[in-house]
C-alpha cells in the first residue's frame, strides 16, 4: 500500500467541469488543422464557403464564449486509471457526474439528456455521463472528455459480418454507413471504426477511435492502408461539406482492431461531425 | 444565386425559390424540434388549437444552448430534419411554408412540399455560434416546460440558409453530391 498514490475525487470533478466547457468552445489543434487544410483544398465553391463559415464559427465561439454547436452533446468520459492510484472522497462515478453537472450548468451548455429513453424527461443538468473505465499500469489518471452530438451518433451502425465477407465486406459496410449518413451527420465527418471483438467491444473500439488525434494513422500497416483507401473513397462520394457537394466528405478514418471469435467479424462505424470534440488531461 | 427574403413567407416567394439558392431571411420564424412537434401533432389530432399559426410560417428545427446575460440566444444551429418527417406533411397541408434544418427528408415530405408550394432550407450544421449572430431576439411562446425544446419566436436578420428542396421537387443533396462524385 505504501506505493499507492492518493487522488481526491474532487479533483476529478474539477477537471471534468473544465474539460466539458473547454471541449465545447475550443476545437482541439488536430481538428483545427484538418479544417484549415480542407478549406484550402476543397474544390466546390459552396463547399469552400461552408468550410470558411465553420472556421469563422470557431473564432466566434472562442471569442464570445458561445458553444461551437448548440448540441453540446452527451458527455462521454474515458478514464484510464493507473492501478497504483487510490481514490479518496465521493465515489468516482458521482465525482464525474458532478463535474458534468457543473460544466454544463456554469458553462451555459445545453442540457440534452433525458432520464428514461421512453418517458423522456430531461434531467436538466446533462447527467449522467457515459463513463468508460480502463485499468492501466502506473499511478496517473488519463481523462478524455468527448461530448457527443446525436446528429452524427444517430447515423452510426454496427454490422455483424461473416468471416467470409473479409476485407471487401468490411470496406463496403463502412462506405454504406457513410453514404447513408450523408448530410445528416454534419460532414466533413470523422469516421471511427471498430473491427473485431464482440458486439459491445466493437462499438467501444469505434468510439475510442474518434478520440485518436485526427489524421494519425494506425500503427498496423494493413490497417493504415485501409484508412487511406477508405478516406479517398469517402471523399470521392461527392457528399461534401454540409452534404451540399464537394471533395471533402471526411477529415479522417480511424480504425481500431481487436481479436475476435472464429465465427465472427463485427464492424462498428461510429460517425462524428466536423467538430469531433475531444479533450485529454493526465493527472 | 443570392436572394433576400422576408419571413413569414408569402406564396410567391416560396414558389420562386429554387434548390441551390443562397437565401438571407429577415423577419419572424419559430423554433420547434422533436418534443414540440410531437405535442403539436397530438393537439392537431385532437382538433385542439395549435400554439402557433402555421400559415405562411417557417419552422426552424433548433434547440439553442442557454443564452449568456445580455445575449439574445446561445448557440443556435440546425438539428437533423428527418426526425420531424412523421409530423411534417400534415403541418405543410395546414399552411406551413418553410422549414430550416439539415439532412435528408422522406419522400412523403418531398411530395407535401411540392403539393403546397413550400420550401426546405438547410442551415450549416455545426455553425451555431455564427448563426446566433443573425438572431436578434428570442422569446418562448409555448411549451416552456420543454426547456431547449420549447417553441421560440425568433426575430432574425439576414439569417443565411440554402434551398435544398423546392416546390418543383428538386433536391440539392442529390444533385450536388452527384456533381462532385469521382469514379475511382
Amino acid at each position: 500500500m505504501n506505493d499507492m498514490r492518493t487522488i481526491q475525487t474532487s479533483e476529478i470533478t474539477e477537471q471534468i467541469k473544465e474539460m466539458c466547457i473547454e471541449a465545447n468552445h475550443f476545437l482541439s489543434e488536430d481538428m483545427q488543422a484538418c479544417l484549415k487544410r480542407a478549406a484550402e483544398e476543397e474544390k466546390a465553391p459552396l463547399g469552400k464557403q461552408i468550410l470558411g463559415q465553420l472556421k469563422e464559427n470557431l473564432k466566434i465561439a472562442g471569442e464570445d464564449m458561445i458553444p461551437i454547436c448548440q448540441d453540446t452533446g452527451m458527455a462521454v468520459v474515458f478514464l484510464e486509471i493507473g492501478q497504483d492510484v487510490h481514490f479518496e472522497g465521493v465515489p468516482l462515478e458521482d465525482a464525474v457526474n458532478e463535474g458534468v453537472r457543473r460544466g454544463y450548468t456554469e458553462g451555459y451548455l445545453r442540457k440534452s439528456v433525458v432520464k428514461d429513453p421512453l418517458i423522456r424527461e430531461n434531467t436538466k443538468d446533462n447527467t449522467p455521463a457515459v463513463i468508460h473505465y480502463e485499468m492501466v499500469p502506473g499511478d496517473s489518471v488519463r481523462i478524455t472528455v468527448a461530448p457527443k452530438g446525436f446528429g452524427s451518433e444517430n447515423m452510426s451502425r454496427i454490422f455483424m459480418l461473416k468471416p467470409a465477407d473479409g476485407m471487401e465486406g468490411v470496406k463496403n459496410a463502412i462506405l454504406t454507413a457513410v453514404r447513408d449518413a450523408g448530410p445528416n451527420a454534419c460532414p466533413p465527418m470523422v469516421v471511427g471504426v471498430g473491427i473485431g471483438g464482440t458486439f459491445e467491444k466493437c462499438a467501444l473500439l469505434a468510439k475510442k477511435a474518434l478520440t485518436r488525434p485526427a489524421g494519425e494513422y494506425s500503427p498496423i500497416p494493413y490497417v493504415k492502408e485501409m484508412e487511406r483507401e477508405l478516406l479517398e473513397k469517402i471523399n470521392a462520394t461527392g457528399i461534401g461539406p454540409g452534404g451540399l457537394g464537394g471533395s471533402t466528405t471526411a477529415f479522417a478514418v480511424h480504425i481500431n482492431t481487436y481479436p475476435t471469435h472464429i465465427a465472427g467479424l463485427p464492424v462498428a462505424v461510429n460517425i462524428c461531425c466536423h467538430v469531433n470534440r475531444h479533450t485529454v488531461r493526465v493527472i | 444565386m443570392d436572394k433576400y427574403i422576408k419571413v413569414p413567407l408569402n406564396s410567391e416567394d416560396a414558389k420562386m425559390l429554387r434548390a441551390g439558392d443562397y437565401v438571407y431571411l429577415t423577419g419572424t420564424i419559430y423554433t420547434a424540434r422533436d418534443a414540440a412537434h410531437k405535442r403539436m401533432y397530438e393537439a392537431m389530432k385532437k382538433k385542439e388549437e395549435l400554439p402557433l399559426k402555421l400559415d405562411g410560417n417557417v419552422i426552424y428545427y433548433m434547440g439553442p444552448s442557454p443564452a449568456r446575460e445580455g445575449r439574445a440566444i446561445g448557440s443556435a444551429g440546425p438539428t437533423t430534419a428527418s426526425r420531424m418527417d412523421k409530423y411534417t406533411p400534415d403541418f405543410l397541408d395546414l399552411g406551413l411554408k418553410g422549414m430550416i434544418g439539415k439532412g435528408k427528408r422522406s419522400e412523403e415530405v418531398k411530395e407535401a412540399v411540392m403539393r403546397n408550394g413550400a420550401v426546405y432550407f438547410a442551415a450549416v450544421g455545426g455553425a451555431g455560434a455564427l448563426l446566433s449572430r443573425s438572431v436578434k431576439s428570442a422569446k418562448v411562446v409555448a411549451y416552456e416546460d420543454l426547456g431547449t425544446e420549447a417553441i421560440r419566436e425568433l426575430q432574425v436578420e439576414n439569417f443565411p440558409v440554402i434551398v435544398v428542396m423546392d416546390a418543383e421537387g428538386n433536391n440539392l443533396y442529390e444533385t450536388a453530391a452527384e456533381a462532385y462524385r469521382v469514379e475511382l
